[in-house]
């Protein structure tokens, strides 16, 4: 409690004491740990290693973005209206994926991942094809707080991701995300139980894309622009590295593992070409080296002294 | 639709599944025999046909460029095992991750060699111009597809049933203990089958380069491709990958024929069909590692 208080804190004053570069940088790190935590739902919490995240992250870009070109530029419409169509085709896919587990789920849902991919290219006359949709403003949110200024939409995903982690929090505390976490810990143990492990899935794919959605809509308005690259399959892998390195089960880790991929690649970028070189190398050192991701290790540190208490689901599933 | 028509149809549906079948051999192979999941697949097919294209430049000859690029992408593939792959058998989080690391390795190294525009490769000279059978006229290019993709599904079929390496590989996927204690060198013959996956990848990057052609994203197109195969044959079996790369060559080229705009999504509507019937795939067992 003390720290996430101290950590919201440092959050909040953070934006006064960044240039406009540095406070950009903070702006992707938050929008893409949104996103990040919310395959934490998957991967951390249900033991679904998910490979078509991106794929929700990208609709509700897309539909923003569509929305807008059809003369739609209402947040409060498009918000509810980008999350809604990534949760639906959550429930789509998510009956034919789901229906296998372990490394089959993990190659179908990259199969799909692709699939939708491939038709954002394709589809021009919606998605603009790989010219993909440029010039979405920033949001009006309808009172006189100007989403153009940088400062101010920090403060907005800010307040998005902070609401989607007390949710999510709370949601893992109920009864319905225990039986969820438990899924995770022993498919055959819930099912003994009388738990229908199938509906719990689906229940959190739905969840995780819904939130996916959630990140993807503040993505567009920030970036003024998608493309189909925002639905490829880098994009997913990209999403579990960082919910790796950040400490699966965690919430919070994925978010500094965003930081930590973000802020080293813009770092790379600037200095060398060859930054998917050292991305890649990351991944390779990752799977060698880290073993409860980073927030994992400062979790453990922090709570040996607190309670002895271990945080469910910190370790890796298999 | 006139006969020699559907006749051509039907060739080029084989030889079309033939290829596919190449592409998705080796990630069947790796596994179903040894439970890896292989994301830089794709890469190696790349760098396939990324090495040849270098070859063929350099010598003009095409058995020389299938020659050397497929053993240098196996060679590649064995560092990989021996030096990673090994330590996470059986960790299936660290599997995608690490090849999904090596796949971004490999894409930057061939942009860094061949830089990013797209490249074609010349067909073969021997395998150039077309012959008539039956009053239609087909390119002999893709009956020597035929021909080898027969072949080398007629080899793997009896290296993995009828020789004594594919039996210590199928016991060893089982029990590796048992295994090691009979006194074979498990580790060796699961570094040779990674090997052998890697080196099939090269393969039919050479031998269907001149068909896709060279550029960046290729590794992850043709991964797609080989995992939408094996996900309709069914994981891990060779049957499984030959009749569902057949099944979409069938699909793929008829539904071009028939439904010219939505050509592309033929693949992927016979993967749904597939897996709402048998959410296994057409030929997999129904019991999961």
């Amino acid at each position: 409690m003390f720290l996430g208080v101290t950590l919201l804190i440092a959050l909040i004053i953070l934006p006064f004491g960044l240039g406009s570069y540095g406070l950009s940088l903070m702006i992707s790190v938050l929008i893409f740990g949104l996103f990040a935590m919310s395959l934490d739902i998957l991967i951390g919490y249900t033991g679904l290693v998910s490979f078509n995240h991106a794929t929700f992250f990208g609709v509700g870009a897309y539909v923003v973005a569509i929305l807008f070109y059809r003369g739609w530029d209402n947040f409060w419409l498009a918000l509810p209206a980008a999350v809604a169509a990534s949760v639906l085709l959550a429930t789509v896919l998510g009956l034919v994926v789901l229906r296998s587990s372990g490394p089959y789920f993990l190659m179908i849902t990259l199969a799909f991942g692709q699939m939708i991919f491939a038709l954002a290219w394709k589809w021009r006359t919606f998605t603009g094809g790989d010219d993909g949709l440029p010039g979405i403003p920033r949001p009006d949110l309808g009172f006189p707080v100007s989403m153009w200024n940088e400062q101010n939409f920090y403060y907005l995903v800010l307040v998005f991701i902070c609401l989607s982690f007390l949710l999510l929090r709370q949601l893992f505390r109920l009864p319905l995300g225990r039986a969820i976490i438990g899924v995770k810990e022993s498919e055959s143990r819930m099912q003994a139980l009388g738990y229908n492990t199938w509906l719990l899935k689906y229940l959190a794919y739905v969840i995780a894309a819904g939130f996916a959605g959630l990140a993807g809509v503040l993505y567009v308005y920030y970036n003024g622009f998608i493309s189909p690259q925002e639905l490829n399959w880098t994009m997913s892998g990209m999403a579990i590295l960082m919910v790796v390195i950040g400490g699966t089960g965690t919430l919070v880790g994925p978010v500094l593992g965003a930081g930590i991929i973000l802020i080293l690649q813009n770092l790379l970028s600037a200095y060398t070409e060859r930054w998917p070189l050292v991305i890649g190398m990351l991944f390779v050192i990752c799977v060698i080296h880290v073993k409860d991701g980073i927030a994992g290790y400062v979790m453990k540190l922090w709570e040996k002294g607190w309670k002895g208490y271990e945080s469910p689901g910190s370790e890796k599933p298999n | 639709m006139e006969v020699t028509q559907i006749i051509i149809q039907v060739l080029n549906s084989i030889s079309y599944g033939l290829l596919l079948f190449l592409l998705a051999a080796g990630l069947s192979l790796i596994f179903g025999l040894m439970g890896v999941i292989n994301l830089a697949y794709g890469s190696f097919f790349m760098l396939g046909v990324y090495l040849s294209l270098a070859v063929i430049e350099q010598t003009g000859s095409f058995i020389l460029a299938l020659l050397g690029a497929a053993t240098a992408v196996s060679l590649v593939s064995m560092v990989m095992e021996v030096c990673f792959i090994r330590k996470i058998y059986n960790r299936e989080l660290d599997q995608v991750l690490l090849t999904f690391g090596f796949a971004y390795i490999f894409m930057d190294i061939v942009r860094w060699c061949w830089g990013g525009t797209p490249q074609s490769l010349p067909k073969p000279v021997m395998l150039q111009g077309s012959i008539s059978i039956l009053g239609a006229i087909f390119p002999v290019y893709r009956l020597a597809v035929i021909f080898v993709g027969i072949l080398l599904a007629l080899v793997l079929w009896l290296i993995v049933e009828k020789t004594r390496m594919g039996v210590i590989i199928k016991a060893g996927v089982d029990d590796k203990e048992m295994v090691s204690g009979l006194g074979i060198n498990i580790r060796l013959y699961f570094t040779l089958i990674f090997a052998l996956g890697a080196f099939l990848a090269a393969v039919g990057g050479v031998l269907g380069g001149p068909i896709t052609g060279a550029y960046l994203g290729l590794d992850s197109e043709i991964l797609v491709l080989a995992l939408a195969v094996v996900v309709i044959g069914g994981l891990g079996t060779l049957k499984g990958a030959f009749l569902g790369s057949v099944l979409i060559g069938f699909m793929e080229t008829f539904g071009n024929a028939f439904f010219p705009n939505y050509a592309m999504m033929t693949i992927y509507i016979t993967m749904v069909a597939v897996l709402v019937l048998k959410p296994n795939g057409l030929l997999g067992k129904d019991e999961r590692p």
